[in-house]
């Protein structure tokens, strides 16, 4: 599958005839609606909210939203953010509710503290990887998003975004990016290890109400039919020091290592490296 | 764009983030005009304690509304009284605005507004 994202600039890429064939092909817009509702029952709002919709587009997610049931919660509103003028022209055009925004989230997020319940973004935040600029980087761009995000969402909200990660290493930059905002991370993936995987990082502002694991994604996926937790997480109370011996292999190992990232020579780890000197004949 | 929009949005420009007078941005030749919504009386008891008050009273008179009370009213209010519902209901969520511009009171920047559209692209060096 070819990725728009590696050739061009999201709001170079979306031109009026973009936008339009994005709007009208039926089969995204079936994909962008199931979507839309996985990220809103991962959402699980019971009221209704005041939700950022980050690279809302042409307002297909949007849409969803404002349509949500009385008994579901509903209906929200919603603010949408994107880049590309005229998919947002084409949200004109299709008279969508929510109000809209031309902005740049690799610019931040222009809204006070604590303005929004939820967040939620669909096919978007995968365009920060990729910078235009010399004065600009991937890593900046995703620090003032997730900041910005972090910010703006109030305490105990959430923020689901659906992404296309090129790689494990885009994935893994962009979680990380979320992780140092302040978020407490987490990542879903829906059909895992096929080429329609869908990847849903899902963002915790603060402890939730509901208390326990810290309110992060697998108090939200518990309960929901099929899905797997797998947590990498280091399990147990322990901290990292105290469980390698002082002098031991695998200290000096990290010792050697941390000194190799501070832009040291150090030497090559070998056989030899940390084993004893045993009294010879 | 919504006036509780409005009550949300800051200045983007980085060195404004410091400064208190960066919100709330100022409308600026502003053309209004007024949708139909239905009331969801539950979205503005949700939305109420976010809601910056006195930034509402100065962006709504500065839209040419009558003044607004000094204290918000509270979700008790709201709930019994259907007139102050109804005029939060259109000040809020009813009135957009559709033409002009939003001025920063820190650094002067201003946004604008085209068919209910902000413009909050920043050059690079405010970025």
């Amino acid at each position: 599958m070819s990725r728009p994202e590696d050739t061009l600039s999201a709001d170079v890429h979306y031109d009026d005839v973009e936008a339009r064939k994005y709007t009208t092909s039926s089969r995204i817009k079936n994909i962008q609606a199931s979507m839309t509702q996985r990220a809103l029952e991962l959402l699980d709002l019971q009221s209704p909210s005041f939700i950022l919709d980050v690279g809302c587009g042409s307002g297909l997610s949007g849409e969803i939203l404002s349509d949500v049931p009385e008994d579901e919660g509903g209906p929200h509103v919603w603010v949408g953010m994107d880049i590309s003028a005229s998919m947002l022209d084409v949200a004109l055009q299709r008279d969508v509710e929510g109000d809209l925004m031309l902005a740049d989230i690799g610019q931040g997020v222009p809204f006070r503290a604590g303005s929004f319940d939820a967040a939620i973004s669909i096919s978007a935040i995968q365009w920060l990887c990729n910078a235009e600029s010399s004065e600009t980087s991937p890593a900046g761009r995703l620090s003032r998003f997730f900041n910005g995000l972090y910010a703006s969402l109030k305490r105990g909200g959430r923020a689901v975004c659906q992404f296309y990660p090129k790689n494990d290493v885009q994935k893994k930059m962009i979680t990380s990016a979320a992780v140092k905002a302040g978020f407490s991370a987490g990542l879903l993936e829906d059909d895992p290890e096929t080429k329609s995987v869908k990847v849903y990082l899902v963002l915790t502002v603060g402890g939730s109400t509901t208390g326990g694991n810290g309110g992060d994604i697998t108090n939200v996926v518990e309960g929901m039919d099929g899905v797997d937790v797998v947590d990498l997480r280091k399990k147990g109370g322990k901290s990292g020091k105290g469980e390698i011996k002082k002098g031991s292999k695998a200290w000096i190992i990290n010792k050697k290592e941390q000194m190799e990232r501070k832009g040291k020579i150090v030497r090559a780890t070998s056989k030899y490296t940390g084993r004893k000197r045993r009294i010879q004949f | 764009m919504k006036v509780l929009t409005l009550n949300f949005l800051t200045c983007a420009v980085k060195m404004c983030k410091a400064s208190n007078d960066s919100f709330p941005l100022h409308p600026k030749d502003a053309e209004l005009a007024k949708d139909d919504v239905e009331i969801n009386l539950q979205l503005l008891v949700n939305v109420l304690p976010r809601i910056d008050w006195t930034a509402l009273r100065t962006t709504s008179t500065e839209l040419g509304f009558p003044e607004l009370p000094e204290q918000p009213p509270t979700a008790e209010d709201l709930t019994s009284d259907e007139k102050m519902l109804q005029d939060l209901h259109t000040l809020l969520l009813e009135t957009q605005m559709i033409e002009g511009k939003l001025v920063c009171g820190h650094c002067g920047h201003e946004y604008a507004v085209r068919e209910g559209i902000a413009n909050f692209l920043l050059p690079s060096h405010l970025v």
